[in-house]
């Protein structure tokens, strides 16, 4: 079927159909993001002092990643001017580009970025309990500053303490060697049942899965801390730092039964958590949907490069498209680099 | 809007047709360097924004509103420059139009929460 109106304008419209269509496609596009930050407005307004985690994302990756999109955008819009100049090896190099850059953004959000907060561990301390932390915490110290309090304490888990019945421990054992941790008993000699759980692999997600284990009881958690929690009343730590500085060789133990919540930095961590990784990841989707259509266009096959020959017009005016397309999805990210990372 | 941005293909190109070819050569030529400027602009503008982010302008609130200010220029140039707002058709802008009074709509929902606060949206209340 011959679609109308590919090349030339539709009198009535004096738009080529695809035009329109992504014009359209795209006002529906800003009311569905527009849902998903209004969303982010509602909760962050309705957060409590302290429960907003900031300065926990990487300014200068994110800043990077801004970056890469930017400049994809310029190249994109090159490889369109370089189709109406009628200049085919132009197209090719420039949208090779912006399928590269397009890629890279792809690989340092979901090899680089995302992978990090899933190994990292917080937890919310119960306001009942919040003085006992103090020397993680720093709330007297903040308050007389007027700064917000603290109630999350975070960092990489080093060992959880637990204490596991002797009937589950064959299925104990087994799990340890699965996931090659390494569990030292009567460590603390106050309580000589309480057995610690050590290893490279322990990572939140793992102290999910050893919790399920029959007979297995969490006791505490021993964790690698933050900077913020390692020193809470260096001046340093009242503000977020553009570079990222990763978990110290401190070691502070948390009793599970004063923990509100603990997780991951994953979306069931926080409000914060949550937002972030719906709106990076319907994000994410935009920019691999954008990459797999530039990759259409720029492969030589009957709809894309090689209509070159046939209809170069067509041709720009897919690149047309998938350009607005794209320059959208740019335009989401200069909204979400600020407020998930900065402010 | 008024800006003369006339493409042959709005007119008449079902192929490669020299002469329109020619006059689109010249015509796009003039913009690749506005379009390398915007890009530069925006990189520089990324710098700033990460800059200002770390200067204390009194409240957080006062660092929101720089901060979205600069995204808006940002955006604002990206739409006109490389979307080709800038002297694209009135029935575009028609459409945008309705989406920018619907999505502020959306937004201005969110005001409601002042006067009644949605029970389970904080941390501790979940």
């Amino acid at each position: 079927m011959q679609i109308p109106h590919e090349v030339t304008a539709r009198p009535d419209t004096g738009l080529y159909n695809a035009k329109l269509g992504i014009w359209l496609f795209l006002a529906s596009e800003v009311m569905l993001f527009g849902g998903l930050f209004s969303a982010y407005i509602f909760l962050r307004m309705g957060a409590e002092d302290g429960y907003w985690p900031r300065g926990l994302l990487n300014v200068p990756v994110g800043a990077l990643n801004t970056a890469i999109l930017i400049a994809s955008s310029v190249t994109v819009v090159l490889a369109w001017a370089s189709l109406k100049m009628r200049k085919f090896s132009q197209y090719k190099l420039w949208m090779g580009i912006s399928i590269i850059c397009g890629a890279i953004f792809l690989i340092v959000k979901l090899a680089y970025e995302w992978p990090q907060k899933f190994d990292h561990f917080g937890a919310f301390i119960k306001q009942s309990e919040l003085a006992q932390y103090e020397p993680y915490l720093g709330n007297a110290y903040l308050k007389e500053k007027g700064l917000p309090p603290r109630v999350e304490i975070s960092g990489h888990l080093h060992g959880v303490e637990i204490t596991a019945e002797p009937a589950g421990k064959e299925k104990l054992d087994a799990f340890l060697q699965d996931h090659h941790l390494k569990m030292e008993a009567g460590h603390d000699a106050a309580h000589p049942g309480v057995q610690l759980v050590t290893g490279k692999h322990l990572k939140p997600g793992t102290v999910e899965q050893l919790e399920k284990v029959p007979g297995v009881k969490l006791v505490a958690f021993e964790v690698a801390l933050d900077p913020i929690n390692a020193e809470p009343t260096n001046p340093e730590s009242d503000k977020p730092h553009f570079w990222y500085k990763g978990a110290t060789e401190k070691i502070g133990k948390i009793e599970r039964e004063d923990v509100e919540t603990w997780s991951a930095f994953a979306p069931k961590h926080s409000s914060y958590f949550a937002v972030y990784f719906t709106i990076t990841g319907l994000h994410g989707l935009h920019v691999l949907a954008g990459v797999l259509i530039m990759i259409y266009l720029w492969l030589p096959i009957a709809g894309g490069a090689n209509m070159f020959k046939r209809n170069p017009e067509h041709l720009a005016n897919r690149v047309e498209v998938v350009g607005l397309f794209w320059h959208f999805v740019d335009l989401v990210w200069i909204f979400v680099f600020p407020i998930f990372y900065l402010l | 809007m008024s800006e003369s941005h006339d493409h042959p293909k709005e007119v008449a190109t079902t192929d490669s047709h020299a002469s329109a070819a020619h006059a689109d050569h010249a015509h796009h030529d003039m913009h690749l360097g506005l379009y390398l400027g915007v890009g530069g602009f925006l990189l520089f503008a990324t710098v700033v924004t990460v800059w200002l982010s770390f200067v204390d302008f009194g409240s957080h609130a006062a660092n929101w509103i720089v901060a979205m200010a600069v995204a808006t220029v940002k955006v604002g140039f990206v739409a006109a420059i490389f979307m080709h707002l800038k002297g694209e058709k009135w029935m575009i802008w028609k459409f945008l139009l309705f989406t920018v009074f619907f999505c502020a709509g959306l937004f201005l929902l969110t005001l409601f929460h002042y006067a009644d606060p949605i029970f389970g949206t904080s941390y501790t209340t979940h």
